[in-house]
């Protein structure tokens, strides 16, 4: 066997899901010992890659993948997570799989107890042998020890906190015989910042034992503290791999981003708004919002009338939750102030009363009621708030079905939604048309402030166009104040006027769609230091 | 050749009214051609068919609110229904249907009043338990439907001690010589039966048809669509659907719940009051305890699933079970004589059919 220098080496690795193409020939080489840092926006390709090195079962049912994979410079066939397994490929999950009910060391062995024969596990089977807790207790004290997490073996994991859970996890890796690459999948998302300085040393140490690591982050200012190499990912493309020591921060923003600012929206009208930052539509001040996983954390930020101010940000880090607590959708606190009036952030569809219409980013879940008809869709929030579509029987009032559908054409023909008649099940339709009819909806309702949250997600590039032109036109033309949340900043910077850079939970900083990709790499990786953020 | 079948009208139409339907609809049939054949009398019990599907049609109907408030199937109407023999409990104590000065106007119009009386009291005894009731299950989403019915059988025990400690002293309602708490069957044959199935009442042949207890049936139907097609009506189904979806347009759906859990309550206690007045008695202590599957059962042979049911889905579906009750006890008793094959046939068809549409349900528990 000739000396290799790469504990894992995956060479032009491609895959696609159903003709989409995700992954277009990445490379990834890894060194023992080695923390390894792996970047890119979402949707970049990371979890795709990794789960081709998990032998992930969505990978093998949907085609397999093209490219080779290496370990210890020997062809690897990984089909199953069990096959990464063996390899000595470990994970520590985002998301903890840890039994509450357990104690440390018993999270710790799960899977691969030490036993020792009895006499009714001789009769039936190995399945009925006896724990040997004491066996078990040492190697999870020495696994523990290894990160060096304080904790004794025989509590139980339930209410210790999340801090100590990552360790768990972490030291549930390590403790595997044989373990030679471990991957860190946003360890740090969850934890206090005192506890991911804690995670990047144990990372360190556990480095420094010859396990290599591949570290999947989106804050450079970890990176560039942990990590000796990286490999950038952008649009499913192998961009760079390059050494920290001879990189910097702006520079791996930069990578991360990319020169790919086009036009998505041509300007036909002329604009002849006046913005001023006096007249402001939406005022929030200190504005938290607790929504599981995309929770705002204190927000100051004047959306002026008129504007169209784009949010963006990672996944995660808070963007989404901003419009869903004014709808009212997660409980939120702090002060938002609609035209001068305060909102109460408390009672359901009060932000509705004050002429403001939302579309959600969960089409399906929440933007849509997938068996009703289009009709029905179009016209329900309307009716509900403005008791439009109603028509009076005596003291009663009923359904209008006559102008309801003719309102539903109207709109139909208006946003060119594709459907063969207003009364078809809006679950049938495609993405596009399912989001034409979420907008349609939020028209409807005639509102002076707009908040569109993912307008393009999963739709097509055609659709893409016509949805954010419809957004610029709606503007331009009536003076609506649109707010747009999205993920991807290509389309902000082409529609908006302002983007407001979110991230954990606060607002980083707020840019104007010319600026550097560098400052917008900054902005969303958490190492913007300049701007209204102080330093904590 | 087979493309042509299966892209043809017919197949389209019945493969939209479902396998179930045609099977149970089949076996209707095949025991109306039974009865013809055993020359047990076809019109009398078609006539009999009819008169079951008015008797239970409300109760059925009653599944409706609940299932399209997105509490689902409401095994506990049984809660209803003994606010129903409350409410009919008390309009007898009162005596109305005997009241002189309203027997004076005129004798139908007195049992008419009896009946009303027995409704409105009925009513307003559901919608306040109803209320608690609704309160009740807003606490425990995603599992109504175990919940609705260990409420129903509690309230049925809690009832069986109410109704031999509440203080009636009519005649007709307690034990003879003396004895206590109300009687196992309570007749209203002094009061109200037929109080609307006489109304229009026609025989042709041996066929009976109890044409105001068909009219009271539909236009209670009708107050349900009507219903569903107000302001209230469209946001409750909305949160059935699609709770997130209804918040997001500024609804309450703990409100909505609530009003779809009372409504359903009250059409049970109207529901077994007409059921009663045809019957012409009113069965105390158990004998509602399975009225929550039957009429579950019901809705579902129409087609209704725990998350969608319509006021079609409670005529066919309630027509359908009803005529298999009726045509199968005669038919069933000739064929095998001295068993209780109908019974048993009532329990097999009643619980499979709820196993079968709660097994094609998909994921199930709320989005909340």
């Amino acid at each position: 066997m000739e000396k290799t220098e790469y504990v894992l080496k995956m060479d032009n690795i491609a895959k696609q899901y159903y003709g989409n193409r995700v992954l277009k020939g990445v490379d990834l080489a890894i060194k023992p010992g080695e923390i390894h840092a792996l970047m890119g926006e979402n949707g970049a390709g990371k979890s795709t890659l990794m789960n081709i090195l998990f032998g992930m079962p969505v990978i093998h049912s949907t085609g397999g993948f093209e490219g080779t994979v290496e370990i210890m410079g020997q062809p690897a066939n990984i089909d199953s997570p069990i096959k990464a397994m063996d390899y000595g490929i470990g994970m520590v999950h985002q998301e903890f799989m840890l039994i509450p009910g357990f104690t440390v060391a018993e999270n710790i062995k799960i899977g691969r107890e030490i036993t020792t024969p009895n006499l009714l596990s001789r009769i039936i089977g190995p399945t009925l042998e006896t724990l040997d807790f004491e066996a078990m207790s040492r190697d999870a004290r020495k696994a523990l020890k290894t990160i060096g997490l304080q904790i004794e073996d025989y509590i139980k994991v339930a209410g210790l906190p999340v801090g100590y859970m990552q360790f768990i996890e972490i030291a549930r890796e390590i403790d595997k015989t044989g373990i030679k690459l471990l991957v860190f999948d946003e360890p740090t998302a969850v934890l206090a910042e005192s506890e991911a300085e804690r995670l990047l040393e144990a990372m360190r140490v556990i480095a420094d034992q010859g396990i290599a690591i591949i570290f999947i982050t989106h804050r450079l200012d970890e990176v560039m503290a942990v990590a000796d190499s990286m490999t950038v990912l952008r649009d499913g493309e192998f961009v760079a791999r390059k050494e920290i020591k001879d990189t910097s921060v702006v520079d791996i923003a930069e990578l991360m981003i990319g020169r790919k600012v086009e036009k998505l929206v041509e300007e036909e009208d002329e604009d002849n708004r006046v913005l001023s930052d006096e007249n402001v539509a939406i005022q929030l001040r200190d504005y938290k919002v607790d929504m599981q996983g995309e929770r705002v954390k204190g927000i100051d930020l004047d959306i002026r009338r008129g504007e169209i101010l784009g949010i963006g940000g990672l996944a995660g880090q808070g963007k989404l939750g901003i419009p869903n607590g004014i709808m009212g959708l997660y409980p939120a606190a702090g002060t938002v102030t609609v035209n001068g009036q305060v909102l109460n952030l408390d009672k359901l569809g009060e932000a509705l009363r004050h002429k403001i219409a939302f579309v959600s980013e969960d089409r399906r879940g929440v933007g849509l009621l997938l068996e009703e008809s289009i009709e029905q869709n179009i016209v329900f929030s309307a009716l509900q708030t403005n008791n439009r579509f109603l028509k009076k029987v005596a003291w009663m009032q009923f359904y209008d079905h006559k102008s309801a559908g003719r309102h539903a054409n109207d709109m139909i023909g208006q946003l060119d939604i594709r459907c063969r008649s207003s009364r078809q099940p809006a679950g049938r339709l495609s993405g596009g048309n399912q989001q034409k009819v979420c907008l349609a909806r939020a028209l409807t309702l005639e509102p002076e402030i707009l908040f569109v949250s993912e307008p393009t997600r999963g739709i097509d590039i055609g659709a893409k166009k016509l949805v954010l032109e419809l957004l610029t036109k709606l503007n331009r033309e009536t003076g609506m104040t649109i707010i747009i949340v999205s993920s991807e900043l290509v389309e902000l910077r082409s529609i908006a006027d302002r983007i407001a850079i979110v991230s954990d939970g606060r607002l980083a900083c707020i840019l104007k769609p010319d600026d550097s990709d560098a400052n917008f790499g900054l902005a969303m990786s958490g190492a913007w230091k300049k701007g209204g953020e102080e330093e904590s | 050749m087979t493309e042509s079948i299966t892209n043809s009208r017919v197949f389209k139409g019945l493969a939209k009214f479902g396998l179930p339907r045609i099977i149970i609809a089949a076996f209707f049939l095949l025991l109306l051609f039974g009865t013809a054949v055993l020359d047990l009398g076809v019109t009398s019990a078609l006539g009999n068919c009819i008169s079951r599907w008015g008797m239970y049609g409300i109760l059925a109907l009653a599944m409706v609110p609940s299932v399209q408030c997105g509490v689902g199937l409401n095994f506990g109407i049984s809660l209803g229904i003994t606010t129903g023999l409350l409410g009919g409990l008390i309009s007898i104590q009162l005596d109305i249907a005997n009241n002189p000065a309203l027997v004076a106007i005129s004798p139908t119009f007195a049992v008419l009043a009896a009946f009303l009386a027995a409704i409105l009291m009925a009513c307003f005894f559901a919608a306040v338990l109803g209320y608690f009731y609704g309160l009740l299950l807003n606490q425990v989403k995603g599992s109504e439907m175990t919940v609705t019915t260990y409420i129903g059988f509690s309230m049925i025990a809690f009832m069986n001690i109410m109704w031999t400690v509440l203080p009636f002293k009519s005649g007709t309602l307690i034990y003879p010589n003396a004895g206590r708490g109300i009687r196992n069957q309570v007749s209203l044959d002094s009061s109200y039966k037929g109080a609307i199935s006489n109304i229009l009442k026609f025989k042709i042949g041996s066929m009976t048809v109890s044409t105001g207890l068909i009219l009271f049936f539909l236009f209670m139907c009708l107050i349900v669509w009507l219903f569903m097609r107000s302001k209230t009506g469209l946001a409750m189904s909305a949160v059935g659907a699609n709770p997130m979806f209804a918040r997001a347009a500024g609804i309450n759906t703990n409100k909505m719940r609530l009003v779809g859990t009372m409504f359903s309550t009250v059409l049970a206690a109207v529901g077994i009051i007409t059921y009663s007045q045809e019957y012409g008695f009113f069965q105390m202590y158990n004998a509602p305890q399975m009225m929550g599957f039957i009429s579950a059962a019901a809705v579902l042979i129409g087609g209704a699933s725990p998350k969608r049911a319509t006021i079609f889905n409670v005529l066919l579906g309630t027509f359908l079970f009803q005529g298999i009750m009726a045509l199968g006890l005669p038919v069933a008793n000739q064929l095998f004589p001295g068993t209780s094959l109908s019974e048993i046939l009532r329990i097999l068809i009643s619980n499979g059919i709820i196993l079968y549409a709660l097994a094609q349900t998909k994921g199930g528990g709320s989005r909340e």
